[in-house]
């Protein structure tokens, strides 16, 4: 029960948020928390990976790209054109093609939300394993620089593919329909109920995650940060512990990004850019690599912020220093500063207290 | 129960064991003393599955472990109390332990449970210290917590690796008296020193290993004796056995 308590204390300051935007009108911001939400999402899975796991990954934004663009490009891109073929045919049968009208009035044939987000998932998944399996094996900044390549090719791939829009990106991507009068999209009307969803799935997620790191196997993650040829002469299974988390990460990644992109109604290519992995990095060593909890508030607030304009047009440039300061002065998360020892050291006691004596002689 | 035969290894082109060959027998506490780059950890490395052999076998309870990797072999009943002891620094002692009983989960809770309080009879000051985080133990403790560590998976042969680098002459007596425990309790010892004359105090069997050979081997009583041991390894002087010959 009382690991409990710290949930039940953030659904009632999600609760109060939402109540206090009503109350004092201001429920736009109801639209970034939602966004940041999901942003925190892929935060948490990142925070094990890195924090708990040790492994580095600046490829993130690509399982997030993965998950957003093929859920987006699988419920608008129109299938018309290919009825006759058996594989159309037999989607069509099993219910996982919805028909209709796109917005000039042309008849539509694309995949179901549904479809498409368990299949984005899915691959989200799949590429994670096989590129798990190689790359895992790499140490320190050699797996930085492998993941930070996927970042990069997939970065490319949407970029300079038309099925997936180009620099344009997709848009008009409809709402994701998850219970009879529950969606997941951009109308203002939905607003407070897509404030709800993005957070119970934040949650639902934490609480995923808190149950496997205090478990045998976040036993087992930690002892891997700590020394792996330690770990493995304990009879740890070192590769399978990493590949896991790496996988548990990337559908987390992909998670946010299908429900982000229904949210916005459309993706684009900067979602993928490195500057966003980057991004996510920044915020995991901020909130304190190996603490969850902090990942996830700082997921919140610098995302809160960035999506607010705060930043303005330094937004990546402030997400490159937030990251070297922490690096420098840091490396344990600002949770863990040691603020005392800092007092001491701008305002040390021992000539405070002499100044102190002369002013009174 | 442990049979080495014709083994060799090394680090990508450097051979370090050249054709080692050897055997512990069950409740024995065997030890291999040599000096600095023999090849010493390498072989219990090897062992121990960390390092991939380029030829010969490891035969453990007469099945061929050469092959092996390294997290299957504790699961066997062979375990590995690394150089340096290599504990987990961020967690506490209990979590520490609890790792060590890792390969027990199909026995269950109740197994788990046992181990741990039956470490924490045999090292009394890891009781103490519980909950306190590993790297905050001093050397000798982190040295018992790294052999309990090894102990909570139940192994029937267990390779230290100089387990008194870096200790006060009086943890160390303590840490060889563990050691003589762990036999008296029915557990195989393969013991690596530096500390050549504590470690044949204690053993049953010797291995005297240089550049990767097994150059002498013997009873370890007889190799306390021998000239050429006591001249190499106990920091004796030749002179000692100058017999007034020219």
């Amino acid at each position: 029960m009382k690991k409990m308590l710290p949930f039940v204390l953030l659904l009632v300051v999600v609760v109060a948020i939402q109540l206090l935007t009503a109350w004092t009108d201001t429920r736009y911001y109801l639209t970034q928390m939602t966004m940041s939400a999901y942003y925190a999402l892929l935060i948490i899975g990142l925070c094990v990976v890195m924090g708990y796991a040790g492994q580095i990954s600046i490829g993130h934004a690509g399982f997030f790209a993965i998950g957003g663009y093929l859920s987006a490009a699988l419920t608008t891109r129109n299938l018309i054109a290919y009825k006759d073929t058996a594989l159309v045919r037999v989607l069509d049968a099993t219910g996982l093609i919805v028909a209709g009208e796109d917005i000039y009035g042309e008849a539509l044939m694309a995949v179901t939300p549904w479809a498409a987000c368990i299949l984005a998932v899915l691959t989200a998944a799949v590429i994670a394993l096989i590129l798990g399996i190689p790359v895992l094996k790499l140490k320190g900044h050699y797996l930085a620089m492998a993941t930070l390549g996927f970042g990069i090719i997939i970065y490319r791939i949407v970029l300079a593919s038309a099925y997936f829009g180009e620099a344009d990106g997709i848009s008009e991507v409809p709402a994701f329909q998850l219970l009879p009068g529950l969606a997941v999209s951009g109308d203002f009307g939905a607003r407070v109920s897509n404030y709800y969803i993005a957070w119970g799935l934040l949650l639902f997620g934490m609480l995923l995650m808190k149950n496997l790191i205090d478990s045998r196997v976040g036993r087992a993650l930690r002892s891997i940060h700590g020394s792996e040829e330690a770990a493995e002469s304990v009879g740890v299974d070192t590769a399978r512990f990493k590949l896991q988390v790496f996988v548990i990460s990337a559908v987390f990644a992909a998670v946010a990004g299908v429900f982000l992109t229904h949210y916005n109604g459309g993706i684009g290519p900067s979602e993928a850019s490195v500057m966003k992995s980057v991004r996510y990095v920044a915020i995991v060593a901020v909130g304190g690599m190996a603490h969850l909890w902090g990942a996830l508030f700082m997921g919140i607030a610098l995302n809160f912020l960035s999506l607010r304009g705060v930043f303005g047009s330094y937004d990546d440039a402030v997400f490159g220093v937030i990251l070297i300061v922490i690096m420098l002065f840091a490396p344990n998360g600002i949770l863990s500063l040691d603020w005392r020892a800092y007092r001491r050291r701008l305002f040390p006691r021992g000539r405070a207290a002499e100044t102190a004596g002369e002013g009174n002689r | 129960m442990l049979k080495i035969l014709n083994l060799q290894a090394g680090y990508g082109n450097l051979k370090v064991l050249k054709n080692v060959s050897m055997h512990v027998a069950r409740g024995e506490i065997v030890t291999i003393i040599g000096a600095n780059g023999a090849g010493k950890t390498t072989l219990l490395s090897t062992i121990a599955g960390l390092l991939k052999a380029t030829a010969g076998e490891i035969r453990f309870e007469d099945r061929n472990i050469a092959a092996l990797a390294a997290q299957k072999i504790p699961a066997l009943g062979c375990v590995l109390v690394p150089e340096g002891r290599q504990i987990f620094a961020d967690l506490s002692v209990e979590e520490n332990l609890i790792l060590g009983g890792h390969v027990l989960r199909r026995n269950g809770r109740r197994e788990l449970a046992r181990q741990l309080d039956h470490q924490y009879a045999l090292f009394p000051i890891l009781n103490e210290r519980r909950h306190q985080f590993a790297g905050t133990l001093s050397g000798g403790e982190q040295q018992m917590l790294a052999m309990g560590r090894a102990l909570m998976s139940k192994p029937s042969l267990i390779m230290m690796d100089e387990p008194s680098t870096g200790l006060a002459p009086l943890i160390v007596q303590d840490i060889f008296n563990v050691i003589v425990r762990m036999r008296d309790e029915g557990k195989t010892v393969l013991l690596v020193e530096q500390n050549a004359k504590a470690a044949l105090q204690v053993a049953d069997r010797g291995y005297v290993l240089e550049t990767g050979k097994v150059v002498l081997q013997g009873r370890a009583r007889e190799l306390l004796e021998d000239v050429e041991v006591k001249r190499a390894y106990l920091g004796k002087d030749y002179g000692d056995f100058y017999d007034g010959r020219e």
